[in-house]
């Protein structure tokens, strides 16, 4: 069994929903990347989205554009990032890292070399923003080196395609809970919660809700309805500008901990 | 002599022209992309539509232009005769309108109400603003601040025709970023949205909805040149940014073999100095905007920072089409640099009394180099893409003039 399908096979077991911090890797500080890391998993979380910093992130909002810009005015690429999670694995055998991101940087290092090259490190899985479905055949050596390919599925897909979507889903479906770009506040869980269970019921991998998640009370809301909850813009503004390992790590606690309470609370 | 293949089958069913296009986007774009795929290949064919949009080119744009003979210009190079196809006669001033009505004609079949449009130089954002006024829909604007503070004339005019002009100031506050901007406008928005993409770029169908809407060019042309000269051009050349006047002019004589085609691309300071915007010329396969094509990025896969005198070429991608054309062997892509583009714009403006564009200029600089190449008889046709009206802030400032 994959990390991620085991993590999730555990959560099912003990009836708790899941918690996915999402963070752009080299932000708030290269150097601090492994620590920040080890840090989520300590604050609660079970999964470990970790953004591969992109010139033009079509798909998300300003937070995380200016993580992106920031990580990459240090530097930070593709390699950096393999490299942290093959140094986070050395202490952490089990917490599965999906690395989030947009094709370019991968089809500039090589689809195959990537393969290889995550693999080695420890990466599970990879959710590529603007790689759907269709266009994801340059992919087949990331599926033959056992990586998964998380794919999203959001309020605009149309019913024959969501269940594709379904059915090709891998590690975990993740449900875009509205069309909009990442941080934005629009989050309607009535209007989700019909939808994501018709999600559920087709689909075999478990499904994760992420977009518009800001703190306990719309983790908690999403948790009534999803095996696992994403939350990425809040956390990396609340991460913005901390230099020192220790106040990263405090941040993350604090801004992570009380959602991972609000969750394990039946 | 016949092409040795039909380039006129492209795109295939997935957007695909060869190893290029496609639609790399975000899954909440899937279902208006295929939304617009189905009404476009519908409307494409309807004799109604067509009917309407001719009507609209004909006596909105001012179609069809002409083919001019740059005689003074060709006498004053020395070699082939240079003939510019005067797409700068169009209404606002550019190529950018013949799309833009296309577009905004299939926007209110589908009965969306609201536009946005991105835009470098500002004529595709002026065009798209004018359509919007013509058929009672509300327009935005994205546009790098960058390209604002450069291209503040053609700000104003979108003002005047009721757009919100929208400053983006992610990234390197270009074309570029303003095309993200929109796209993330256009995910937030899709219910009511109809995205006007200004090129042949982005994810399918826009690179073939964009390259038919301009095609008009190259038919005109193509038919222009058999009536008027009695046999087709040896070589046509247009600028290319993300290239949709130079597939305009290119598409109807891809299967002409005996008509060479030639894209400039903008080399800026020079394709060695790194400050250029020649995608083609000097980049590599990767994905941007939607679609696979050549991009200027770094080892990272980083997009890096183009350069350009000209707003509406500053641009790190190019259209798939291009990408495949030039893998093909059927069109060559060279760089023209600033200094090139500048020399033949004043050039033409002294030996014909016509302002190009600084995007169009370096077409005219392509072509008084091919013209040296060819003898007196042979014929090089040139899209002059826009007019210069925009740029002579740049230009008198380049030139340390305060106006
Ligand atoms: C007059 C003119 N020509 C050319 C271009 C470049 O665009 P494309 O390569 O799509 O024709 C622009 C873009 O703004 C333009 O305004």
């Amino acid at each position: 069994m994959n990390r991620i399908e085991s993590r999730f096979f555990r959560l099912q077991q003990a009836g708790r929903t899941g918690l996915i911090p999402f963070v752009t890797a080299g932000d708030p500080a290269p150097e601090h990347a492994v620590a920040l890391m080890h840090a989520l998993v300590a604050a609660g979380a079970d999964l470990i989205e970790l953004g591969v910093p992109f010139s033009d992130p079509m798909a998300d909002g300003p937070v995380i554009q200016h993580a992106s810009e920031r990580a990459i005015a240090r530097g930070v690429g593709l390699g950096d990032v393999l490299r942290w999670v093959a140094q986070f694995r050395q202490h952490d055998a089990d917490t599965p890292v999906v690395l989030m991101g947009y094709l370019n940087p991968i089809e500039l290092h090589g689809y195959a070399r990537f393969a290889q090259d995550a693999a080695k490190a420890g990466v599970d899985g990879v959710l590529i923003v603007d790689c759907p479905l269709e266009e994801s055949a340059v992919l087949e050596p990331l599926r033959a080196a056992g990586l998964q390919q998380i794919l999203l599925a959001a309020p605009t897909t149309a019913p024959a395609r969501m269940v594709k979507l379904c059915e090709a889903a891998r590690g975990f479906l993740y449900y875009v809970s509205f069309a909009g770009i990442t941080g934005a506040a629009r989050l309607s869980t009535a209007d989700i919660a019909a939808r994501v269970a018709e999600v559920r019921a087709v689909a075999k991998a478990p499904v994760a809700v992420g977009f518009g998640v800001r703190d306990a009370a719309s983790a908690k809301a999403i948790a009534g309805f999803a095996d696992a909850v994403v939350i990425g813009s809040a956390l990396v503004e609340r991460l913005a500008g901390a230099t020192e390992a220790d106040e990263i790590a405090a941040r993350a606690h604090a801004f992570l901990a009380p959602i991972r309470a609000a969750l394990d609370v039946p | 002599m016949p092409a040795t293949q039909d380039f006129h089958r492209w795109p295939d069913a997935h957007g695909r022209f060869g190893a290029y296009g496609g639609s790399y986007v975000a899954e909440t774009l899937m279902a208006p992309l295929a939304e617009l795929t189905e009404a476009y290949q519908r409307l494409r064919q309807d004799p109604d539509f067509l009917a309407e949009l001719d009507r609209d080119l004909k006596y909105y744009v001012g179609r069809p232009s002409p083919i001019y003979h740059a005689e003074r210009l060709s006498q004053h190079v020395g070699g082939a005769q240079i003939l510019l196809k005067r797409e700068d006669l169009n209404h606002t001033g550019a190529h950018k309108i013949n799309n833009t009505i296309g577009q905004a004609l299939v926007a209110r079949r589908m009965g969306k109400r609201r536009v946005i449009a991105e835009t470098g130089a500002g004529q595709h954002g002026v065009a798209s603003a004018t359509v919007a006024a013509r058929f009672g829909m509300k327009c935005v604007v994205y546009m790098g601040a960058v390209d604002i503070e450069r291209q503040k004339i053609n700000v104003y005019r979108m003002k005047l025709l009721g757009a919100e002009v929208v400053p983006v100031t992610s990234g390197s506050k270009t074309l570029k970023d303003a095309l993200n901007e929109a796209m993330r406008d256009w995910v937030t928005n899709v219910a009511d949205t109809f995205y006007i993409i200004g090129t042949v770029a982005g994810p399918h169908p826009y690179p073939q909805m964009v390259r038919d809407f301009n095609a008009i060019v190259g038919r005109e042309a193509r038919e222009q040149m058999l009536e008027g000269y009695g046999r087709l051009p040896d070589a046509i050349t247009a600028c290319v940014g993300g290239g949709s006047n130079a597939i305009g002019l290119f598409h109807a004589f891809l299967n002409d073999a005996g008509v060479r085609i030639v894209g400039a691309e903008a080399a800026g300071e020079g394709i060695a100095t790194g400050r250029h915007a020649a995608s083609l010329a000097a980049g590599r396969p990767g994905v941007l905007h939607g679609n696979r094509t050549y991009v200027l990025c770094d080892d990272k896969g980083q997009v890096t920072e183009t350069h350009s005198v000209s707003a509406g070429l500053d641009y790190p991608g190019v259209g798939p089409e291009h990408a495949f054309l030039k893998d093909a062997g059927r069109a060559e892509y060279v760089g023209v640099t600033d200094d090139e583009a500048l020399e033949a714009f004043h050039l033409l403006a002294r030996t014909e009394g016509i302002l190009a564009a600084l995007e169009s200029s370096h077409a005219v600089a392509q072509a008084m180099k091919l013209a040296r190449e060819y003898p007196k008889d042979a014929l090089v046709l040139c899209n002059l893409s826009g007019r210069g009206d925009k740029d002579v802030h740049t230009i008198a400032a380049r030139e340390g003039i305060t106006l």
